[in-house]
C-alpha cells in the first residue's frame, strides 16, 4: 500500500509532531522506504504461528498490594518546565 | 603512572590493592586523557570530574579499610541513557538537554555500590536510535581508529572511549545491536545479556521488549567482572528475571575443548565484506586449534529480522516516547497557543529527524486498521526467528558469525539513507528479537580497521559466551591492539 501525503499528515497528528508543510513530501518518501523494507515480512506465511509477546514467555509478576513508594512530588517537579503550587501548568484548556 | 590506561580491570584492582596507585590518581589519569583527546573524539556528553574525584576519595577509604570489592576504585563511563542522580541525563537528545534525573538507574546504583567511579556520560545516538552515532544532538562521535569514520551506534561514545583508552570500561544498551555493532567497529568487547538478566529500571526506554543493558570493555574477562556486578533480579523492573546469577569469573576458566560452535550459514552470504569474512575465518581457525568443534547451522528466516524489528522497535518507541510532552520534564516550546500546540511543537523541536521517523512508523503500525498487518505480523515473524534459534541450539552450544557486515563506514556515508543504515545491524537484530545473549569481540583487523566476531549463546548462557571469548583472547592479541595515537 502506498503512503500518501495525507497519511503522513494524519500520522504526524496522531504522534503529536508538528511537521512543516515543506517537509511533508520528503518525509513521505522516507517513511514509504521504511515501510517497503518492513513489507518484506509478507513473503513469510505465518498463518498458524503464535505471536511472540515476550522473549521468555513469562507471565507478569505481581507485587503485594501495599504502598511502598514515597511521595517525591517536589523532587520530580523540580525538573518540570512550569509548575505552581504543586501543579503542572499548561495552556488553558477550558475557556 | 603513564601506563594506567593500558591495564585490565584485574590489573587495576591488583594495583589498587597493593597501593601502587590510588583511585584518585587513577581517576585523574583518565580525566587528563579525556581532556587531551575528547575534543577530537566527542565520546562524552558530560564529564563529571568533581563527582568522580569525590567518589574516588570514598573508594580509596574503602580500600584502606579492607572493604574493597573487585571493582572498587575503578573508573567507568555510563552511556547517557542511564539516569544518574544530579548529573545531566540527555539520552543524546535536545528533548532532555535540561534533564537532571532525580534518581539513579539500577545499573548505575549497582556499579556505584561496587565502588566504581563514574567519569562521565557517553555520547550516543538520540534515544539509542541509530547505528553510527550521527543522530546525537551533541554531534557525532569519531572512531579512534580513523577519525573520518563512525564508531557505530547507538553506544558509540562508550565504544570509542574504551577503544581510545579514555576509560577502562563503559556501560551500553543493545536494542538491535547497539552494544555489539559499535564494539565491533571500535575493536572492543561488548556483551548484550539475555533479556531480563539486567534491570532496565532507570534506563530510558526505547523498545521495552528488546532493550537490554550490558558491559563494554577491552576483554571478556573485564566484561565478566562488570556483568557480575550488573546482573541480577530487581523488583523495580517487572521484566527482570528472578534467577541466580552465574559465577562468570569461574566460568572463564572452563575447558572449551569439544564445545560445539555453530557457524551461521546466513551470516556469510551476500553483503558480507570479503575482508571481514576472511577475518572471521581466521578467528575460526584459532578456535579449531583450541579443540572447538565447528558445525554449520542455519537460521533460515534471519533475513526477516530487520523488517520485523522495524515494526516492533518503532511501535514500542512511539508508545514509550509519548511521555515527552513538554509538560512534566524535558524540552518545552516557547509561547504555546494551546495544549495541542504545546505537545506538537515541543516534540517537533525536542526530537531529531531519526527519532521522529521512528515515532511515525510506530504510530502508523499501531494505528486503527493496521495492527494485524504490521505489529501482529511482526510478533509472528519474531516467533519464527526464535524457533530458528531453538533448532540451531539443538546442534550447537554457541553460535558464531560476524557482528557487522563491514568495517566502520565514513561519517555521512549512510546518514541520508535510513534503510541502508538499518541494514548495518543485519547480523545483530535477530538476537534481540529472540531475547538471547550475544557478544562481539575483536577478530583480526580488515582494511586496517577493527572487525567484530559475534558469539551468540542460549538463554542465560552468558558464562559460556564469556568462557569461549576469554579462552580465544588468551590465545590471541587482537583485543590488545590500540589505535595509533591512543596507546
Amino acid at each position: 500500500m502506498s503512503l500518501q501525503r495525507e497519511d503522513v499528515e494524519k500520522i504526524a497528528h496522531l504522534a503529536r509532531l508538528a511537521v512543516p508543510e515543506e517537509e511533508l513530501e520528503h518525509l513521505r518518501g522516507e517513511l514509504a522506504g521504511i515501510l517497503h523494507l518492513v513489507e518484506q515480512m509478507d513473503e513469510l506465511d505465518t498463518g498458524d504461528i503464535t505471536p511472540m509477546a515476550h522473549p521468555l514467555e513469562m507471565t507478569q509478576r505481581l507485587r503485594v498490594d501495599r504502598v511502598t513508594e514515597e511521595n517525591h512530588r517536589d523532587q520530580y517537579q523540580a525538573v518540570a518546565p512550569l509548575v505552581e503550587n504543586g501543579l503542572y501548568l499548561v495552556p488553558r484548556v477550558i475557556e | 603512572m603513564s601506563d594506567l590506561h593500558r591495564k585490565s580491570l584485574r590489573e587495576l584492582r591488583e594495583g589498587l590493592a597493593a597501593g601502587s596507585f590510588t583511585s584518585v590518581e587513577l581517576v585523574e589519569h583518565f580525566l587528563a586523557r579525556i581532556r587531551e583527546h575528547d575534543q577530537t573524539l566527542n565520546t562524552l556528553i558530560t564529564v563529571s570530574d568533581k563527582e568522580a574525584l569525590q567518589q574516588a576519595g570514598a573508594a580509596d577509604e574503602r580500600i584502606q579499610k579492607g572493604e574493597a570489592g573487585p571493582l572498587t576504585g575503578i573508573p567507568l563511563i555510563h552511556k547517557d541513557i542511564f539516569c544518574t542522580r544530579g548529573v545531566k541525563t540527555s539520552c543524546g537528545s535536545r528533548m532532555l538537554d535540561n534533564f537532571i534525573s532525580p534518581y539513579d538507574a539500577t545499573v548505575v546504583e549497582r556499579l556505584a555500590d561496587a565502588g566504581m567511579v563514574m567519569l562521565g556520560k557517553a555520547n550516543m545516538d538520540e534515544f539509542a536510535m541509530g547505528s553510527s552515532n550521527e543522530t546525537s544532538y551533541y554531534g557525532p562521535v569519531k572512531n579512534p581508529w580513523d577519525t573520518e569514520r563512525v564508531p557505530g551506534g547507538s553506544s558509540g561514545g562508550s565504544a570509542a572511549a574504551v577503544a581510545a583508552r579514555l576509560a577502562p570500561a563503559a556501560t551500553g544498551t543493545d536494542t538491535g545491536g547497539s552494544i555489539r555493532q559499535p564494539a565491533a567497529l571500535c575493536g572492543i568487547t561488548g556483551l548484550k545479556p539475555s533479556y531480563g538478566r539486567v534491570s532496565r529500571w532507570g534506563m530510558i526506554a526505547f523498545a521495552s521488549s528488546l532493550d537490554q543493558a550490558g558491559p563494554m570493555a577491552r576483554s571478556a574477562e573485564d566484561c565478566a567482572l562488570l556483568l557480575s556486578a550488573m546482573a541480577g533480579f530487581d523488583e523495580r523492573d517487572s521484566t527482570c528475571v528472578d534467577r541466580p546469577v552465574d559465577d562468570y569469573l569461574a566460568a572463564l576458566e572452563r575447558p572449551v575443548k569439544g564445545l560445539r560452535v555453530g557457524v551461521v550459514k546466513e551470516f556469510f552470504g551476500e553483503g558480507l565484506d570479503s575482508g571481514v569474512g576472511a577475518s572471521i575465518e581466521e578467528a575460526m581457525k584459532v578456535l579449531e586449534g583450541l579443540g572447538v568443534e565447528l558445525v554449520e547451522v542455519s537460521l533460515p528466516h534471519s533475513r526477516y529480522s530487520v523488517p520485523a524489528y522495524y515494526v516492533v522497535a518503532p511501535a514500542e518507541a512511539s508508545s514509550n516516547l509519548a511521555r515527552y510532552d513538554g509538560v512534566r520534564f524535558g524540552h518545552r516550546c516557547d509561547d504555546p497557543k494551546d495544549l495541542e500546540d504545546l505537545y506538537k511543537r515541543s516534540r517537533a523541536e525536542g526530537f531529531g529527524a531519526e527519532v521522529k521517523r521512528r515515532i511515525m512508523i510506530g504510530t502508523y503500525a499501531l494505528s486503527a486498521g493496521y495492527y494485524d498487518a504490521y505489529y501482529l505480523k511482526a510478533q509472528k515473524v519474531r516467533q519464527v526467528i526464535a524457533r530458528d534459534f531453538r533448532n540451531a541450539f539443538e546442534q550447537a552450544d554457541l553460535l558464531l558469525g560476524p557482528a557487522s557486515p563491514e568495517v566502520a563506514f565514513r561519517l555521512g556515508e549512510k546518514s541520508d539513507d535510513p534503510v541502508s543504515m538499518y541494514l548495518s545491524d543485519i547480523y545483530t537484530i535477530a538476537v534481540n528479537l529472540a531475547g538471547l545473549p550475544a557478544l562481539s569481540m575483536p577478530a583480526p583487523r580488515a582494511h586496517g580497521l577493527p572487525v567484530g566476531l559475534q558469539l551468540i549463546g542460549n538463554y542465560f548462557d552468558e558464562g559460556r559466551l564469556l568462557n569461549l571469548a576469554h579462552q580465544l583472547q588468551l590465545a590471541t592479541d587482537w583485543h590488545l591492539q590500540t589505535p595509533e595515537g591512543f596507546a
